[in-house]
């Protein structure tokens, strides 16, 4: 579904990616993993065109990114940035009902069909008893939610997120990774996720992406888990990455 | 099924409500004045079949072209406040944070210093300058700001360098006020303490289309404005093209506030305060209630605060209806923030 070829990424004068290519296919949970500071963010803005490239190409859905008109790119990629959006009455339906915008007419009317994959995108997400809370009243978690239920409304086969477990609890992230992971499996989606939380991705993604200054690697967890390069970038002098449980122990 | 409710019963009513007491307090502005007429005199001179002559003059060169300004300028100023509002995403902008204001007063300040020079006596000379360097003034800056927005991806940067250049202009008005004659100065003060009582049936023939085409934009921008409740890297990641829906915003915005700011000078807080009380009384986020709820909160807000204004002229007291929306704004933002702070 999204397809990098030798891209070259950098944020400023700094390179964060030179030469990376990787293949995220529908279907198929992608966490992308890498230090503070490595370029996931710019890389997941650059691919959903929200930034750019200093080289190379991104398709998605077998076209070249630059070449996709914005309200086409609109019903490909959906995007789930870590911002919080506080606004005063602002129901959560009203908030995922924004999401159907690349499919209304010009005053954003909701036609019926609309209304059910605003619906249809709450319960998936599971926040449908939440529709009619403004969405400055949500905690964290239940906010998260609703923002992946707008992302759902966008109908795209592909959604990105920057962190979207941060500022979550344990059981919380754990539960938001696994609505993800059920998403791209049982609705065939392609999704592609930054996280620091190493055991969590391990655990569930599908496939890794590592940021590896200036290489990007893409692999299935479990190869990802015997090459080496997790131990590589994250053993520090407190904590010990340990390939064998997939886990983190403290030295 | 709170919100939905709400909106499926209340919202008709409200609007309803509200546009009911508008008619009303438009009517009764109508009746108020130094000249007593009864409402049956008025609706004879508003149908064309005055009982006098002089009664048809007063009631459709005076008091008519007041009442309808008061609604345009209330129309305008909330239209282009929640759009400011939303685009900033800032409670606390308004029509003046692109320097419509700043710029509007910079034109009339050069202006007053000016006409002194060149001996213009001809009173409509002097007001079509006013309105026209009024008008340039706040598309000068406006334009300005645009130019530099281009440039800029973030916001809230040109927000800052909006209250900056407002701010720096208000020092050369300072200059240019000292600079100035005794004339010229008195000119310039009572330009800015706002009236909608002075615009002539002339000027309303200008004001009402621009209005109209401002009001127009206000309404096209609806979705965007939707769109960019969830900021501007959401809007675009939804198809919207940011940068376009902008400069509609910043077009209507011109059209509508510079427009009333040149007709009926600087009127403060109304375009700040009535979008709040839309969103308080409609519960909605949604620009497809909200901007039409502002319109008619704006222009209920100006009828109130133009029959406040001829309520007290008849004990013999002209206030500038400035002061009237001050003290009727400024409570309600105080409340707004209140309001915020306790939720935080």
């Amino acid at each position: 579904m999204i397809e990098l070829r030798n891209i070259t990424l950098a944020f400023g004068s700094r390179q964060l990616i030179v030469d990376g290519s990787a293949h995220f296919r529908c279907g198929e949970m992608v966490a992308l993993l890498g230090r503070n500071g490595t370029g996931k963010s710019t890389l997941l803005r650059a691919i959903a065109s929200l930034g750019r490239l200093q080289g190379g190409s991104v398709l998605v859905g077998g076209d070249e990114l630059s070449t996709i008109a914005p309200y086409d790119l609109a019903r490909r990629i959906a995007f789930v940035n870590t911002e919080r959006v506080d606004v005063e009455a602002l129901s959560a339906y009203d908030l995922v009902a924004i999401g159907r915008s690349p499919y209304t007419d010009w005053a954003g009317r909701l036609t019926s069909h609309d209304r059910e994959v605003v619906e249809r995108s709450l319960r998936l997400a599971g926040v449908e008893s939440l529709a009619e809370r403004s969405v400055d009243t949500l905690s964290d978690g239940e906010y998260q939610r609703v923002m992946i239920a707008r992302a759902l409304a966008q109908e795209t086969p592909a959604i990105l997120l920057d962190e979207p477990t941060s500022f979550l609890d344990l059981p919380n992230r754990y539960a938001l990774c696994q609505l993800l992971l059920d998403l791209a499996h049982n609705q065939n989606k392609c999704i592609l996720f930054s996280t620091h939380e190493l055991d969590i991705a391990l655990a569930l993604a599908d496939s890794i992406a590592l940021v590896d200054t200036p290489h990007l690697h893409h692999l299935p967890t479990e190869e990802m888990v015997k090459s080496g390069n997790i131990e590589r970038l994250f053993n520090s002098d407190n904590i010990r990455f340990d390939a064998l449980t997939a886990s983190i122990k403290m030295r | 099924m709170e919100i939905s409710r709400h909106r499926r019963l209340i919202t008709p009513l409200l609007f309803m409500g509200l546009a009911l007491l508008c008619v009303v307090l438009a009517i009764a502005d109508m009746l108020v004045g130094t000249t007593h007429l009864s409402l049956a005199e008025v609706w004879a001179a508003l149908c064309g079949r005055p009982y006098d002559a002089h009664h048809a003059t007063i009631v459709l060169y005076m008091r008519l072209p007041k009442v309808v300004v008061a609604i345009l300028s209330g129309v305008a100023l909330s239209a282009s406040g929640l759009q400011m509002q939303t685009l900033f995403r800032n409670p606390l902008a308004g029509p003046y944070v692109l320097g419509i204001n700043a710029g509007a007063s910079l034109g009339v300040a050069l202006f007053t210093l000016v006409t002194p020079l060149l001996t213009l006596s001809a009173s409509w000379l002097l007001t079509v300058g006013i309105t026209g360097m009024a008008w340039l003034g706040s598309a000068l800056i406006l334009l300005l700001v645009m130019a530099l927005s281009r440039r800029i991806r973030n916001i809230n940067t040109i927000l800052i360098i909006g209250m900056m250049l407002s701010s720096a202009i208000s020092a050369v008005v300072g200059i240019l006020q000292y600079m100035g004659t005794e004339e010229s100065l008195k000119a310039f003060v009572v330009w800015t303490m706002g009236s909608v009582s002075t615009v002539t049936v002339d000027q309303l023939m200008v004001l009402l289309p621009v209005v109209v085409v401002g009001s127009l934009f206000a309404i096209v921008v609806i979705k965007p404005l939707n769109m960019l409740l969830l900021g501007e890297g959401y809007a675009r990641s939804m198809g919207l093209n940011v940068t376009r829906s902008r400069r509609l915003i910043f077009l209507s915005t011109t059209l509508l506030a510079g427009g009333v700011t040149a007709f009926c000078g600087p009127i403060g807080f109304i375009g700040l305060a009535m979008p709040h009380l839309a969103r308080i009384t409609f519960r909605t986020a949604d620009h497809r209630v909200l901007m039409p709820a502002s319109m008619l909160w704006g222009a209920l807000s100006m009828v109130v605060c133009t029959l406040a204004c001829d309520v007290v002229a008849r004990q013999g007291v002209m206030l500038p209806v400035n002061t009237i929306t001050s003290l009727l704004g400024i409570p309600v933002i105080i409340y707004v923030v209140l309001r915020n702070s306790h939720r935080q």
